[in-house]
């Protein structure tokens, strides 16, 4: 071979070439030591990129890659539901709630009722708050990653705010589908084992109840306003007032 | 329960099948996110945004030909638009000790090779890391990556000739002129 086509050297490097060819590259290459060296230290480059990278292809893939809506939700869903009986929490409400369409998480935000949105927090705090293995989808440990994550998600920016004053720490947070977009759950815990939720979810243009209000059934209080364009739900199993307690601060660090 | 009792009827079991095979191109769609942006967080901001785009747009794919070179489109595409609007050409972050952590005990012989690797890919411009990445690292076929970039396939052979010289001069530590614009 007198001559070496750029193409040549590059499939070369790449193991891209039939034998015939890469013979042909080979005896070009040994009359030009400058050229091998080059090639040589090209295959490198291909090495060290597997070397490198290939552990990330072979870790498992994050619960947050679940396609949410349609896949994998429904099932969750229809066992969310199945926990709330469970937990004792079922009301008639439950039975007329539909479950959740793909057509319905991508139709346009409705607007936000203040009832539903206080339900559909206590349902996700009835389900999540007694796991003990994943409580949350992501730890307090990677709140930065937690809080762009949702924020992104939610299309504003959703932050967990600082309970310790109140006594409870972040655990950690996740996504929901709410009736037609995602919602965040952010988990707390105070030191003998109790759990907060703060449910946050966009809602529609037309929503006109903006006070602070409260619900309970079944155990399960839920303090819930809306603020701007969140509506913001905490829910827990402790007294009304400690409740509200936490839930001031909740709202005046959001506020602020 | 409504939808419950009689859900992944006809339709729904297809989409559920789709969705299957889109999360079977997971795991290389991160490798791939992660040596392209050199940090983990948004490597998987770019994966997320992908899988959404792939979720909505799986109509549009083909049967029969190459989903994950259709990933790596929509990857590209999305990839693009981010940097355009972010101008984070600029931030890619050779993380250097955390990147390596990606690694399982690397021979040592290759350890000083990786390092000066996920260091240099940063400095690369973004048409050149994506060229090395996509033949280098995901074995792509040089058609392949003309049809995932948008380029002519000369163009491919270019930006991998002049890519892989640039970064072995990096990696060897020459100093060498920036290249900004790419043919």
């Amino acid at each position: 071979m007198n001559e070496m086509t750029e193409h040549d050297l590059q499939a070369y490097v790449d193991g891209r070439l039939d034998a015939g060819r890469r013979q042909a590259v080979e005896a070009y290459l040994a009359a030009n030591p400058g050229l091998a060296a080059k090639a040589a230290a090209y295959r490198r480059q291909n090495d060290a990129m597997h070397t490198a990278f290939d552990a990330i292809a072979d870790e498992p893939v994050p619960a947050r890659f679940r396609k949410p809506a349609r896949a994998t939700w429904p099932a969750l869903s229809y066992a969310a539901m199945a926990g709330c009986l469970a937990v004792g929490l079922a009301t008639g409400w439950m039975v007329r709630e539909p479950a959740v369409s793909p057509a319905a998480l991508a139709a346009a935000r409705s607007p936000l009722t203040p009832v539903s949105f206080a339900r559909q927090a206590a349902v996700a705090h009835a389900v999540f708050s007694p796991e003990v293995l994943h409580p949350v989808e992501v730890g307090a440990d990677q709140e930065p990653h937690l809080v762009k994550w949702l924020s992104k998600r939610l299309g504003v920016d959703v932050r967990p705010p600082d309970l310790n004053p109140a006594g409870f720490q972040l655990i950690g947070g996740r996504l929901l589908p709410a009736t037609s977009g995602p919602a965040a759950q952010f988990m707390y815990q105070d030191a003998r084992g109790q759990r907060l939720t703060l449910y946050v979810r966009t809602h529609g243009p037309d929503t006109q109840e903006t006070a602070f209000r409260y619900e309970k059934s079944d155990g399960v209080g839920v303090f819930y306003w809306i603020d701007r364009d969140l509506g913001y739900a905490l829910s827990g199993d402790i007294d009304r007032a400690r409740l509200l307690e936490v839930a001031k601060i909740v709202y005046q660090q959001l506020a602020g | 329960m409504g939808r419950g009792s009689n859900s992944l009827a006809g339709d729904e079991l297809a989409m559920w099948n789709n969705d299957r095979l889109i999360e079977e191109q997971i795991p290389r769609l991160r490798r791939y996110a992660r040596a392209l942006t050199g940090d983990a967080m948004r490597a998987d901001d770019l994966v997320q945004d992908t899988l959404e785009r792939a979720w909505t747009k799986f109509a549009l794919w083909r049967p029969g030909s190459d989903l994950r070179a259709w990933m790596f489109t929509i990857m590209h595409n999305v990839f693009i638009n981010q940097i355009s609007s972010a101008r984070a050409q600029q931030e890619y972050l050779p993380l250097e000790d955390d990147a390596l952590e990606v690694a399982v005990e690397p021979a040592q012989e290759h350890a000083l090779d990786m390092r000066d690797l996920i260091a240099s890919l940063g400095q690369l411009s973004t048409e050149y890391r994506e060229v090395l990445l996509l033949v280098g690292l995901e074995d792509l076929s040089y058609e392949e990556v003309a049809k995932v970039l948008n380029i002519p396939i000369g163009t491919v052979m270019s930006r991998l000739s002049r890519g892989r010289e640039r970064l072995r001069k990096l990696m060897a530590g020459e100093a060498a002129t920036p290249l900004r614009r790419v043919k």
